[in-house]
């Protein structure tokens, strides 16, 4: 503790003398980089895509997020170096290590875990008072119900309890919607804040059936918004859930509901939130993923700033957007509890005249933990603890999943699914969820949760043509670099054991996957049949939860003796910015 | 996995349009209004045939469109299901005489066309089934022009959501 305490100090001295970020230039000691400098009348603090990570954990931020088109080499498609230099952070600093994976090991050791519930609310609670009663508001992006074992088990309930006793006042959705309406229904009756979301619609048969929905007239199955006194000033929170919830998961979680971006249903929300409410400001709390938030916010008007989630980029400012009638800001704020955003809105009547905005890394070795929290936690997850607790493995290098083709915790995935199952190929879906674990950590059941713990874990294992193949990689691969943000889905390639590619990003659908070869160097045949094993998928399946086919390779030591590797060679993306190393 | 589609659940999606366009915009004309329109106009069973877009534009109307900020097509970036794809239009356009549907990318492009009676609302709401990810065209006859808005609708395997 004492040898990190004096790495903060190291590193904070020497971006003082940089004065290349503004919070911890002015700091003589480490525990004030949380001392923010006063500014306007209202605060609104940001929380998102914690994935239920209860506990401070490890996460190494990408080394590959490509931008293609108009996004190539803009934030938030920068890495390593090239984030480093865009942003004005030294290599060596604590905010490279929480904001990058610039030399992520060799950082670990020295700053230790981020997040976790108890610290985070100690800085929350801090900030709010700080400003003063009633001038703040907290607010989560979504994916705050999903990701670990204890959270998928109490189907959300555990985050639900956290959530109020943290103090957020109002959330939109993402995982969330794969616990199923009931499910959903019962956590928002025991939820103390509101659930917004201005995208999601009765279908039309659910609505001739007289589903339950918010507002009969306009088929808005949650409220859209809600208008918070802050100070003297009124501020509307706009819901946006993720717009892809019946696409990217199955659809029978939510049979009877629509999603989609719906720009005009919005622009006609916040023209009324102006026009006939007339609030002080509007903010989107959104989950559409940062380029789509970027490509909206230069085409719906009247928007002051969106806080945005689900790509889970960890941007430090907020990058402004012209459209019709003026300037809208967009903010991404990170994963997994890494991060609190801090938004200090300065409001006149009607309108916003200036802002300041941080993204504070949540160091827990900063932090003293909440002792409400802290016991929360330990009563939330007590039952559970011994069951998943058990070391199963220690391996011999480090495992991350973030990137957008591969990492080494799903070539673990993906090999596991290969051997228990006996398939020549595994697909192992491109989530940005699931922590990292440190070269020599051992690992336990909870640790494989953190990784693979969905409503939908079945595993399967059928025949595919190599031509089959080809097209479910061209369709996720747009899904991730289509050309117009509108038509991506926000997460990373679907992830292939067993098999290599070429990948051409700024291709079109058709043209990006090439040179296919399996794992024998032999070229993959558009007509031979193929044994694909896999998890995850949209369709029902009926095999073994991939958590214990993971368990159970584990277990068997067999890892230790294997090379993992993956093998997707990129093409035209030379000096792209999004690949460490380049740029 | 998408279904593909032939030319027979394209012409029962005709028959169900009919009988939306009459619920949606006719109004007290409802009755008179269609049996008008039948009666005067031919099934466009050459239309219908051709697999193109451009050949069923063709045989439809024997001209080409114009693009026009008037036409609203309504339709989602990404299909929750190719097999019922929600579409909608309307126009501020004046005298419009009807409304089509192409589907570029489907067996046969045509999937629905409309007679708008003198007097109707120009508002037309369907459902499509799309074989894959196309392109969708909305077609407006107004005062003997035609007008046009495309969007794209992409139809995917799905899974993957971060």
């Amino acid at each position: 503790m004492a040898i990190r305490r004096r790495d903060f100090l190291k590193s904070t001295a020497a971006v003082a003398t940089s004065l290349s970020l503004p919070r911890l230039a002015r700091s003589a000691e480490t525990a004030s980089i949380y001392d923010l400098e006063r500014f306007g009348n209202a605060r609104i603090l940001h929380t998102t895509d914690t994935h239920a990570q209860l506990n401070p954990v490890y996460f190494r931020e990408p080394s590959v997020n490509i931008g293609i088109g108009e996004m190539a080499g803009r934030p938030p498609h920068l890495v390593g170096r090239a984030f480093l230099e865009r942003f004005g952070i030294r290599p060596d600093s604590a905010d490279a290590y929480a904001f990058t994976c610039f030399e992520f090991e060799k950082s670990a050791g020295r700053f230790g875990k981020l997040g976790g519930f108890a610290h985070l609310k100690t800085l929350v609670d801090r900030l709010r008072a700080d400003v003063g009663e009633r001038r703040s508001l907290l607010v989560d992006g979504g994916d705050l119900w999903q990701g670990t074992g204890l959270a998928n088990v109490m189907q959300g309930r555990d985050m639900v309890e956290v959530a109020n006793l943290l103090g957020i006042e109002a959330m939109t959705g993402h995982w969330e919607f794969t616990y199923g309406e009931q499910a959903l229904r019962d956590n928002l009756e025991r939820f103390k804040g509101e659930f917004l979301a201005q995208n999601v619609f009765l279908t039309e048969e659910a609505a001739f059936n007289d589903a339950p929905a918010f507002d009969k007239a306009t088929g808005r199955v949650f409220k859209p918004s809600v208008v918070k006194e802050i100070g003297s000033h009124r501020v509307a929170i706009i819901g946006q859930a993720f717009p892809y919830v019946p696409i990217a998961h199955p659809k029978r979680f939510t049979p009877d509901w629509t999603f989609g971006i719906r720009e005009e249903e919005l622009q006609k929300h916040v023209d009324a939130l102006r026009g006939t409410d007339k609030v002080d400001a509007v903010i989107l709390l959104s989950h559409n993923g940062m380029d789509v938030d970027l490509k909206l916010a230069s085409r719906v008007t009247g928007i002051d700033v969106i806080l945005g989630g689900h790509t889970h980029d960890a941007v430090p400012q907020p990058i402004a957007v012209k459209n019709a009638a003026g300037t809208t800001l967009v903010t991404n704020a990170g994963s997994n509890g890494k991060f609190l955003a801090v938004l200090d809105l300065a409001i006149d009547k009607g309108k916003v005249s200036d802002i300041h905005y941080h993204l504070l890394p949540v160091y827990s070795e900063l932090l003293k933990p909440d002792p409400a929290m802290a016991e929360l936690i330990g009563r939330l997850r007590a039952p559970h603890v011994t069951d998943w607790s058990a070391k199963i493995a220690t391996p011999d290098r480090l495992l991350y999943r973030r990137g957008n083709f591969s990492g080494p915790m799903d070539e673990l995935i993906c090999t596991a699914l290969r051997t228990e199952l006996d398939a020549e190929i595994a697909l192992s879906p491109g989530f940005r969820w699931g922590v990292t674990a440190l070269s020599g950590q051992a690992l336990t059941m909870e640790d494989v949760l953190a990784e693979t713990a969905i409503t939908y874990p079945e595993t399967y294992v059928q025949e595919m043509t190599g031509a089959q193949i080809k097209d479910v990689l061209e369709d996720v691969c747009d899904n991730l670099f289509n050309a117009d943000p509108y038509y991506q889905q926000g997460g990373d390639m679907v992830r292939a054991g067993g098999l290599s590619y070429t990948c051409t990003p700024d291709a079109a659908i058709g043209d990006r996957i090439s040179e296919l070869r399996l794992s024998n160097g032999k070229s993959l045949n558009a007509s031979h049949r193929y044994k694909v094993a896999g998890w995850a998928s949209v369709n029902d399946q009926r095999g073994t939860p991939v958590w214990d086919v993971v368990g159970k390779y584990l277990r068997s030591g067999r890892m230790l003796q294997e090379r993992l590797g993956s093998g997707v060679t990129l093409k035209g993306v030379d000096g792209n910015p999004g690949i460490a190393g380049q740029g | 996995m998408t279904t593909t589609t032939g030319a027979h659940p394209t012409r029962r999606l005709i028959l169900q349009g009919a009988a939306s366009v009459a619920l949606l915009g006719l109004g007290n004309l409802a009755f008179a209004a269609p049996a008008r329109a039948a009666a005067n106009d031919k099934y466009p069973e050459e239309a219908f045939r051709q697999k193109g877009e451009a050949d069923a534009i063709k045989a439809l109307y024997g001209k080409t469109a114009e693009p026009s900020d008037k036409v609203k097509l309504d339709a989602p970036e990404i299909a929750e299901n190719g097999g019922v794809v929600p579409i909608s239009v309307t126009t501020t356009l004046d005298k419009v005489s009807s409304i089509s549907f192409f589907v570029a990318e489907n067996p046969f492009a045509l999937a629905a066309s409309y007679k708008i009676p003198d007097g109707t609302i120009p508002a037309v709401a369907n459902r499509l089934k799309m074989a894959k990810t196309t392109k969708l065209t909305a077609i407006v006859e107004a005062d003997g022009k035609l007008y046009s808005a495309t969007k794209e609708v992409k139809v995917t395997v799905g899974g993957c959501g971060g």
